[in-house]
């Protein structure tokens, strides 16, 4: 299908962004990447008024190092980050996940940004930046905003960002350990997560774990995991707790047979990497 | 700010295969329909519309993207290649379009144009790739008749790429 009509705005700079963000509200929807807008456009599943295109802003686009965080602009490519040669040393999960994200063709053009402002639940990005504790930076005409992970992502597809609030930027904090796994089960490699799940292993044996796919919103757990046992214990307890939602793809029931069997694999892996 | 009302027609200007073109188009026209319906280059196939299929995989300043997520105001000014800059004005293949023919990497051909420019992309960047990332780059296309195994051998062949050992493509 094909989009109903729209106003389309290509503001100069992000102040200018924000300024017609202020005056549409609502009615406007920012377009950087348009790899979830644009086919939600084509379905008609979004109908804004108003499209704003940042995907041209130069100022947006970067991705640098501020103290112990490293900041991504919000008109960096996956495809950009995944290349940016700091990456495997910086931030190791997000090295191990961007290969899952979308297609080859899809990041080229999807943002970073852009996949933790649509929420969608099994969207490897935003259970990324939950599971490293990283930020969200809003901008609005009243000023900025710095939102945690789990305060930014409400629900399925559900932000705490305001009609008139522009995300600039995300944040990931640069991580310590070099003892990450990320995997995730799909129909087709590059297809949404049925489940996915992420795994750092800190100091101790203390283990950050992310389920993304399996409730409304990625999950983080930290625990001590010293073996086998543990890592299954702490999958079983995600599995009962967690509330989960059917598909198309796969029922409540399969979502948590999934995580009890791929959960401890991934911990694991991460367990078994060199420190 | 570059401002294009919902009910007026723009002018839309971009370098296509070396060329300039421009036309008409409403703010909500997609990329594909204004190559194929203003521009006239057909080459460029549509399939599902919604970024899942493929077939309307172009470059944008080199980029290998999907047609249908783009707008055709977003391609501004930019560089747009398709499946029409592949062969030479006589009609002569390209290396990686004969090598679709050797391997009898299509059908009824509708999947092709999309996959081609997948691949002119990616071995641009990467001319030597092993059978596990070919794959992965046919995993962003969908092909509903020969299946993805001649594909495969084709972008092998044309990078001097060797098959996985345990390789499934019998091709």
């Amino acid at each position: 299908m094909k989009p109903r009509r729209f106003d389309y705005l290509r503001p100069d700079s992000a102040d200018e962004a924000v300024a017609v963000l202020a005056e549409y509200g609502e009615a406007a929807s920012v377009l950087a990447g348009g790899q979830s807008l644009m086919a939600m456009l084509n379905l008609r599943l979004a109908e804004p008024a108003v499209l704003i295109d940042i995907s041209r802003l130069a100022e947006l686009d970067y991705v640098r190092i501020a103290g112990d965080k490293v900041e991504v602009g919000a008109a960096v490519t996956q495809s950009r980050l995944k290349s940016w040669p700091e990456l495997a040393g910086k931030l190791p999960l997000l090295a191990a996940a961007l290969p899952f994200v979308g297609h080859f063709q899809t990041r080229n053009k999807g943002t970073v940004c852009g996949s933790i402002a649509h929420a969608d639940p099994s969207s490897e990005l935003p259970l990324a930046l939950a599971t490293l504790g990283g930020e969200v930076v809003l901008q609005s005409r009243r000023g900025t905003r710095v939102l945690g992970a789990s305060e930014f992502q409400r629900g399925m597809l559900t932000t705490a960002r305001e009609p008139d609030e522009l995300i600039t930027a995300v944040c990931f904090p640069i991580q310590a350990t070099k003892r990450v796994a990320f995997q995730e089960v799909a129909r087709r490699h590059g297809d949404f997560a049925i489940i996915a799940v992420a795994a750092c292993v800190e100091s101790d044996n203390a283990v950050q774990v992310g389920v993304g796919g399996v409730a409304d919103r990625p999950a983080v757990r930290r625990a001590v995991i010293d073996g086998t046992a543990a890592a299954r214990e702490m999958f079983e307890s995600l599995a009962r707790e967690l509330e989960s939602y059917d598909d198309i793809h796969a029922s409540v029931r399969l979502r948590r047979d999934l995580l009890r069997r791929v959960g401890p694999v991934v911990v694991e892996e991460a367990l078994r990497c060199a420190a | 700010m570059r401002c294009v009302k919902k009910d007026e027609r723009t002018r839309v200007g971009f370098t296509l295969n070396g060329r300039a073109v421009s036309g008409d188009a409403e703010s909500r026209m997609l990329l594909t329909d204004f190559l194929r319906y203003v521009i006239g280059a057909t080459g460029t196939h549509v399939g599902c519309e919604h970024g899942i299929c493929g077939c309307c995989t172009v470059l944008i300043d080199g980029a290998a993207v999907r047609g249908c997520l783009t707008l055709a105001v977003q391609a501004e000014g930019r560089t747009v290649t398709t499946v029409e800059a592949l062969a030479s004005s006589d009609g002569t293949l390209n290396a990686l379009q004969r090598a679709f023919q050797e391997h009898h990497a299509l059908q009824c051909g509708f999947c092709t144009p999309g996959i081609l420019m997948s691949f002119t992309d990616y071995l641009a960047r990467n001319p030597h790739p092993t059978e596990d990332d070919i794959r992965e780059v046919l995993g962003g296309h969908l092909c509903r008749c020969t299946g993805y195994a001649g594909i495969v051998a084709a972008v092998l062949a044309v990078s001097g790429g060797s098959p996985n050992e345990t390789s499934r493509s019998q091709s």
